[in-house]
């Protein structure tokens, strides 16, 4: 897995790339929750990503509900079809704040 | 009755080695006849099983050996994992209420949504668990 970040609309962008599992997934753990801790809103682009398991679901979960806690803004941008039909089996498609990119989240804010 | 060994594969429980697993998985699914999507949840399930040993069973103690084996029986195929750790408490392996949004606890579940059947325990000898897991692949 790598990650790349960048600032955009406001936003910090988390961007996962590759195969996100137990052997790398406490690495995007740390950057979420390095960029949550420093009062950043944050959306993790998933376009990239070719496989994520429940090791990879746990930390956008707890980037998320850190995020809640703080009143930070969350989402999800890009998610592959990969890493789409992970998060529909743990029924969390309805959960996170998921957009096609960038520029369709910042509509959605207003 | 015909039965097809697929795979038998011996790996330490090293997370780095998990994408080896997932590999060989996703090919031995697709020799056995499972189109691309089955395939790829049979890699997540299994995954799933192995990740619950590395962390649960083994503790992150990497030396630990696990053992896969596939076999295809009459279209039925079996996954089975084993470890060599302590015997775990079997009635702690539950998954979360997927109501209850928090991170963890979303393994188990994979493995019984995927997986038409599910049975673990431990080995003979009194050091060791297994999870045997079967898929209906007609």
């Amino acid at each position: 897995m790598n990650i790349n970040t960048r600032e955009e609309g406001g936003y910090a962008i988390i961007e996962l790339i590759g195969e996100v599992d137990l052997s790398c997934s406490p690495v995007a753990r740390k950057q979420i929750l390095a960029c949550l801790k420093a009062k950043q809103d944050l959306l993790v682009d998933l376009s990239a990503v070719t496989y994520i398991d429940s090791s990879g679901v746990a930390s956008l979960v707890e980037g998320y509900q850190t995020a809640k806690k703080q009143n930070l803004k969350f989402g999800l941008i890009g998610v592959s079809d990969s890493a789409m039909s992970v998060l529909q089996l743990a029924r969390l498609d309805k959960v996170f704040p998921i957009h096609a990119n960038v520029e369709e989240r910042l509509r959605a804010d207003g | 009755m015909t039965e097809e060994h697929l795979l038998k594969l011996y790996f330490p429980a090293n997370p780095d080695r998990l994408c080896l697993v997932r590999a060989l998985v996703k090919r031995a699914s697709e020799i056995a006849g499972c189109n691309s999507d089955l395939a790829e949840k049979l890699v997540l399930a299994v995954n799933e099983a192995c990740m619950n040993v590395i962390q649960h069973a083994y503790k992150g103690d990497y030396s630990g050996e696990i053992v896969l084996e596939i076999l295809n029986n009459d279209n039925r195929l079996l996954f089975r994992v084993k470890d060599y750790a302590a015997p775990i408490d079997l009635e702690c392996v539950k998954h979360r209420d997927l109501d209850d949004i928090r991170p963890g606890g979303l393994g188990t579940f994979f493995i019984k949504e995927i997986m038409d059947e599910c049975t673990m325990g431990h080995l003979e000898d009194g050091v060791g668990n297994y999870l045997e897991m079967i898929k209906k692949i007609r």
